[in-house]
C-alpha cells in the first residue's frame, strides 16, 4: 500500500488515453496513466489491420498503432502503470484513484478515457459456453474453427472486420445480422458481400446459443416473418457494439442513460470540476481510433488549462505556453 | 523458476507426471490477450517457484495438446494437479484472479 502524489492522472490507454498522455507529458505535467493489468492499449489490442488512420498509407496493425502510442507518451516523460483502477474518488480538490496493487494516486485532475467494452447478447448461455465456441475476439480464436461453419453476429464494421477476418480459417462465414442492411462503411459492407466465404443472415435475430458444454449451434428468429431456424455452426462471434466502461465512475458522475459519460461539449469537461473524459467512454457516436485520440488530445489541453488556473505561482503559464506551442 | 515451454512430445512427462501442481497457459503469437497476461505469469513464476510449476504451450505448434484440451478461446489456463486438470480459466485475467485459482490447486 502507498500513496503518490501527482498532478494528473488518466484512466485508460487506448488512443483517447495514450494521446492525453503525450499532450499532458509534453506540457510538463508528468502524468500517470493507469493502462490496465491485462487491457493495456485498448480495444485496438484485439484488431488486425487499421487502414483509417491517417498517415499510415498501407494501414497498420492495431497492437502495433497502440505500442506507437504508448512509447510516444513515455518519450515526453508519462509513466504508464499496468494495473487496474479499482476505485475512484472525483469529488473534491483532490481526486484519488486506487489501483489493484494497492497503490492511491492523489491527483489534482483526472482524465476518463476507460472506452468501452464488448456488449454482449444478455442470452442466458452466453456466459456458459464463453470460451467453449463463444468468442469476442476473432484474432485471439479464429484459428481454432479451421475449416469448420461458424457464425459472426452483428452489422457494423466490427463485425465486418471479423467475419473478413475468420474467413482465413473457417469453412463458411454466416453473418447474423437483424436488420436488412448493414450500418458498416461501405467499403467494408462490399468486401463482406463480395466474398465467397461469407453468406449474410439477414433480418435474423438470435434467441439463442445451442449447445451443452461446446457451441452447436444457433437459433434464429425472423424479425420480417417471426419464423424461427437452427443454423449449424460450430463457433460464433459476438460483435453487435460496445458499451461504455463507466461502471466505476457513474455513481458519482453524471453520464447518460445509456451509460456515456456526459461533458461539456466541445470541452471534455464534466459535471466534476478537474475531471475530463475522452474516447469511447463520452462518444456514441463516431468511435473510431482518431476521433478517440482526437478527444484525448482536448482533454490533455483541458486539464492544463484547469491546473494552470489552481497554480498558484508562474510555473503554470509556462505550461499554458509549452502545450499551445 | 523460470517458465518451461511444452510441446505436444513433452506435455505428458512435464505436465502430467509432474509432482507439483502445473499452471499451463496454451498461447499464441497472434493473440494480445496472451500477450497481456505473460508478464503476470512471469512474476506468478517466481513468486510460486518450488510450489508450482508454471509451463507454456504454443497453440500453433502444438495442435494435439490443444486439441485434447478442447481449447476454441485463449489464453486459456489449465490448472494440473496429479495429472489431472482440476481447473481452467479462459480469457486474460487479472493477477489476482490467476493466483487465487493457484491458492486453490495447491491448497
Amino acid at each position: 500500500m502507498s500513496n503518490q502524489e501527482v498532478e494528473l492522472v488518466i484512466v485508460g490507454s487506448g488512443p483517447a488515453g495514450y494521446t492525453a498522455a503525450v499532450y499532458a507529458a509534453r506540457a510538463g505535467l508528468e502524468p500517470v496513466v493507469i493502462a490496465g493489468a491485462v487491457t493495456a492499449g485498448g480495444a485496438l489490442m484485439t484488431t488486425t489491420e487499421v487502414e483509417n488512420f491517417p498517415g499510415f498509407l498501407d494501414g497498420v496493425q492495431g497492437p502495433d498503432l497502440m505500442k506507437r502510442m504508448r512509447a510516444q507518451a513515455e518519450r515526453f516523460g508519462a509513466s504508464i502503470v499496468y494495473d487496474d483502477a479499482t476505485n475512484l474518488k472525483l469529488t473534491g480538490d483532490v481526486k484519488t484513484i486506487e489501483t489493484g496493487n494497492g497503490v492511491t494516486y492523489r491527483a489534482r485532475a483526472v482524465i476518463l478515457a476507460m472506452g468501452s467494452a464488448y456488449r454482449k447478447l444478455g442470452l442466458p448461455e452466453e456466459e456458459r459456453l464463453s470460451g467453449h465456441g463463444v468468442s469476442w475476439c476473432a484474432t485471439c480464436d479464429g484459428f481454432f474453427f479451421r475449416e469448420q461453419k461458424i457464425a459472426v453476429i452483428g452489422g457494423g464494421d466490427s463485425a465486418m472486420e471479423e467475419a473478413l477476418f475468420l474467413t482465413r480459417f473457417a469453412s463458411q462465414v454466416i453473418l447474423v445480422h437483424r436488420r436488412g442492411e448493414f450500418r458498416a462503411s461501405k467499403i467494408m459492407a462490399q468486401r463482406v458481400l463480395s466474398d465467397p466465404k461469407i453468406e449474410v443472415a439477414w433480418n435474423s435475430e438470435v434467441m439463442q446459443i445451442l449447445g451443452e458444454d461446446q457451441v452447436t449451434g444457433l437459433r434464429l428468429r425472423d424479425t420480417v416473418t417471426g419464423a424461427e431456424r437452427d443454423l449449424d455452426v460450430s463457433g460464433v462471434f459476438v460483435a453487435i457494439g460496445h458499451d461504455p466502461r463507466s461502471e466505476l465512475v457513474n455513481d458519482q458522475i453524471a453520464t447518460d442513460d445509456d451509460g456515456y459519460v456526459l461533458v461539456d461539449h466541445p470541452s471534455t469537461r464534466t459535471n466534476l470540476p478537474g475531471v475530463f473524459a475522452a474516447g469511447d467512454l463520452v462518444d456514441h457516436t463516431y468511435r473510431q481510433a482518431i476521433t478517440a485520440a482526437g478527444t484525448g488530445c482536448a482533454a490533455a489541453q483541458d486539464a492544463q488549462h484547469y491546473l494552470a488556473q489552481l497554480a498558484p505561482d508562474g510555473a503554470a503559464d509556462a505550461r499554458v505556453l509549452a502545450v499551445s506551442a | 523458476m523460470s517458465i518451461i515451454h511444452v510441446t505436444d512430445a513433452t506435455f505428458h512427462a512435464e505436465v502430467i507426471e509432474s509432482e507439483l501442481p502445473v499452471l499451463v497457459d496454451i498461447w499464441a503469437a497472434w493473440c494480445g490477450p496472451c500477450k497481456a497476461i505473460a508478464p503476470i505469469l512471469d512474476t506468478l513464476a517466481e513468486e510460486y517457484a518450488g510450489r508450482v510449476k508454471v509451463v507454456k504451450v504454443d497453440a500453433d505448434a502444438n495442435p494435439e495438446t490443444v486439441t485434447a484440451a478442447g481449447v476454441t478461446s485463449i489464453p486459456t489456463i489449465g490448472f494440473y494437479r496429479a495429472g489431472e486438470r482440476v481447473d481452467v480459466l479462459i480469457g486474460a485475467h487479472p493477477k489476482p484472479v490467476i493466483a487465487a485459482k493457484i491458492e486453490d490447486v495447491i491448497a
